[in-house]
């Protein structure tokens, strides 16, 4: 462990014992209770880390995740603009179990047996206490079945789950015909990262700006608007990628040609040369095979207090699967995993979770390599509607600016090292 | 102002140790325990704080450019955010952030990053 690692052991062990100490009795229950978190990404790796870090270690915590590395889906988009290579945002696990101990395992979950209170993974069985589920989205393509194939989801890459999806769209911008069209399909809401799709019309029109600049970016948004950010990316686009972005709202996917990547919406056909399909979401499939979805059948309701599921007692969600007025955001699903770890804590020490949650959310999106703007809010519970609402004094950036892109790299830094440091 | 943060607490993980003493023998565990978790560390604050570290780093110890909270004086820290919070930079990261807070809650954000250890 490094010194400055260990420091800041010693600093949660510190902080654990003097917010809150814990007894024997709560300490000897921590240490016998099996919690397993399915899912590393920005909700998974947090809660495994607070739950280790405000347990004072007691608490045994098992992750499981199949990816061998962390690619942040925030920043991204970067990699399309060309200012950021895919392993800048690639990150090791490893200090999860090196400083934290974490029992890391390299998995995959094909089920959860609830009556056994066991995950079923590829190699074996495990058996939980309480399980954590933050398995992010899935993607729904009933409406566009004809994008589903192996081969079409390599032809129109999502590029919405970061990794070899993202170097896939990047290298397909980078060999697109001069002139030619890149299209970015965009969701009807709720889905992943709202300002996302936005951002990436940015960064593409910023690359298509210096390597082909009679290329054109068509964005065929289900939404009757952009859907965050709104008046800040209409000014930016009107005054740096005017004659670039080709926006179109309104325009809900009906049918895409795989040969000739010609697609189709409720407003007209649209010819395209490079097509990022980012589909309809849904809670990750995992946690709807597993019956956590609620009525709708699409994402999962949860206490907000706890983030245990409203279905499945012992069972907590987090992150983009939960069902809220929340955005789907990375800062939001970190401080979902603290709710929710300070929340089982509390109980496996007969203890009251704190009732009335209140946390951050701050969204920076970049609009070319050197400049970035943010959405923040405080969100609070309200026991009477039983829903995190936005709190006063919330908004957004009042323009672009180089500071809030060196502010946005303050934040990636400091929240990539806050999970998995 | 540390010190003023920490002896409470100590008292009541005195008074935890007590709860489990009397569970044991069988005295009146429910009584002590009710008195116990009105005075119950705030755990709202923790969270609060917690979320503050995306920006500001694990305990308020950033491994970047945005300020480090962890150590800061209370009184600095209340300085700045009842700033921020009157500011009328209404596009401010933190103004935004400071005015969905009470003023309970940055009081007690003071207290808690004033105690924790700064970075090393």
């Amino acid at each position: 462990m490094k010194r400055r690692e260990f420091i800041n052991t010693l600093g949660a062990a510190w902080l654990g014992a003097t917010v809150w100490p814990l007894s024997a009795g709560a300490a000897r229950n921590l240490a016998s209770a099996r919690v397993v978190v399915v899912g590393a990404g920005f909700g998974g790796a947090t809660v495994a880390k607070y739950l280790r870090m405000w347990s004072d270690y007691h608490l045994p915590v098992t992750l499981l995740e199949p990816n061998a590395q962390f690619v942040s889906c925030p920043t991204s988009n970067l990699v399309l603009g060309g200012s950021m290579p895919l392993s800048a945002i690639t990150l090791p696990y490893e200090a999860l179990a090196s400083t934290h101990g974490v029992t890391l395992r390299r998995d995959t979950v094909q089920a959860v047996d609830l009556q056994k209170k066991q995950v079923r993974t590829a190699t074996g069985p495990i058996p939980y206490d309480y399980l954590v589920m933050a398995t992010g989205i899935s993607f729904d393509y009933t409406k566009v079945p004809m994008a589903q194939t192996d081969a079409a989801r390599s032809r129109f890459p999502h590029a919405w789950k970061a990794g070899e999806q993202t170097v896939n769209l990047a290298r397909q911008l980078q060999h697109m015909r001069k002139g030619g069209v890149f299209a970015i399909t965009v969701p009807e809401l709720p889905y992943r990262c709202p300002p996302g799709p936005y951002e990436r019309a940015c960064q593409v029109a910023w690359y298509l700006k210096q390597h082909n600049p009679t290329g054109k970016v068509l964005v065929l948004d289900a939404n009757p608007g952009i859907t965050s950010k709104r008046p800040l990316f209409e000014r930016n686009w009107a005054e740096h990628y005017a004659g670039l972005i080709d926006y179109q709202p309104g325009s809900v996917l009906t049918d895409i040609d795989t040969k000739t990547g010609t697609v189709k919406t409720v407003f007209g056909t649209w010819k395209t040369d490079v097509l990022n399909v980012i589909p309809p979401q849904t809670a990750g499939q995992l946690a709807l095979d597993t019956g956590l979805a609620n009525s709708e059948g699409r994402w999962c309701d949860v206490d907000f207090v706890t983030y245990e599921s409203r279905n499945v007692p012992d069972v907590h969600l987090l992150g983009d699967s939960v069902d809220s007025g929340l955005p789907k955001s990375a800062h939001i699903a970190n401080s979902q995993a603290k709710v929710c770890a300070s929340g089982i804590i509390a109980r496996l020490a007969d203890r009251q979770p704190d009732p009335l949650p209140v946390f951050a959310n701050t969204c920076y999106s970049y609009v070319d390599d050197n400049e970035a703007m943010h959405v923040a809010n405080v969100y609070r519970f309200d026991p009477a509607k039983k829903e995190m609402v936005s709190a006063e004094g919330g908004g957004l950036s009042d323009r672009p600016s180089q500071q809030e892109a060196v502010d946005a790299r303050a934040w990636a830094k400091n929240i990539w090292h806050d999970m998995l440091g | 102002m540390s010190k003023d943060k920490i002896m409470p607490e100590k008292k009541i993980g005195l008074w935890l140790r007590l709860c489990v003493l009397a569970g044991m023998m069988g005295g009146s565990y429910q009584v002590l325990a009710q008195s116990v978790q009105s005075a119950q560390p705030d755990l709202h604050v923790r969270v609060l704080a917690a979320s503050c570290a995306a920006c500001h780093g694990t305990n308020g110890v950033s491994v970047s450019t945005t300020p480090s909270l962890a150590g800061m004086p209370a009184q600095d820290f209340l300085t700045r955010m009842t700033r921020f919070r009157a500011s009328q930079k209404t596009g401010d990261v933190m103004t935004q952030h400071a005015k969905g807070l009470t003023a309970d809650e940055i009081r007690k954000l003071a207290s808690y990053f004033a105690a924790l250890p700064p970075p090393g």
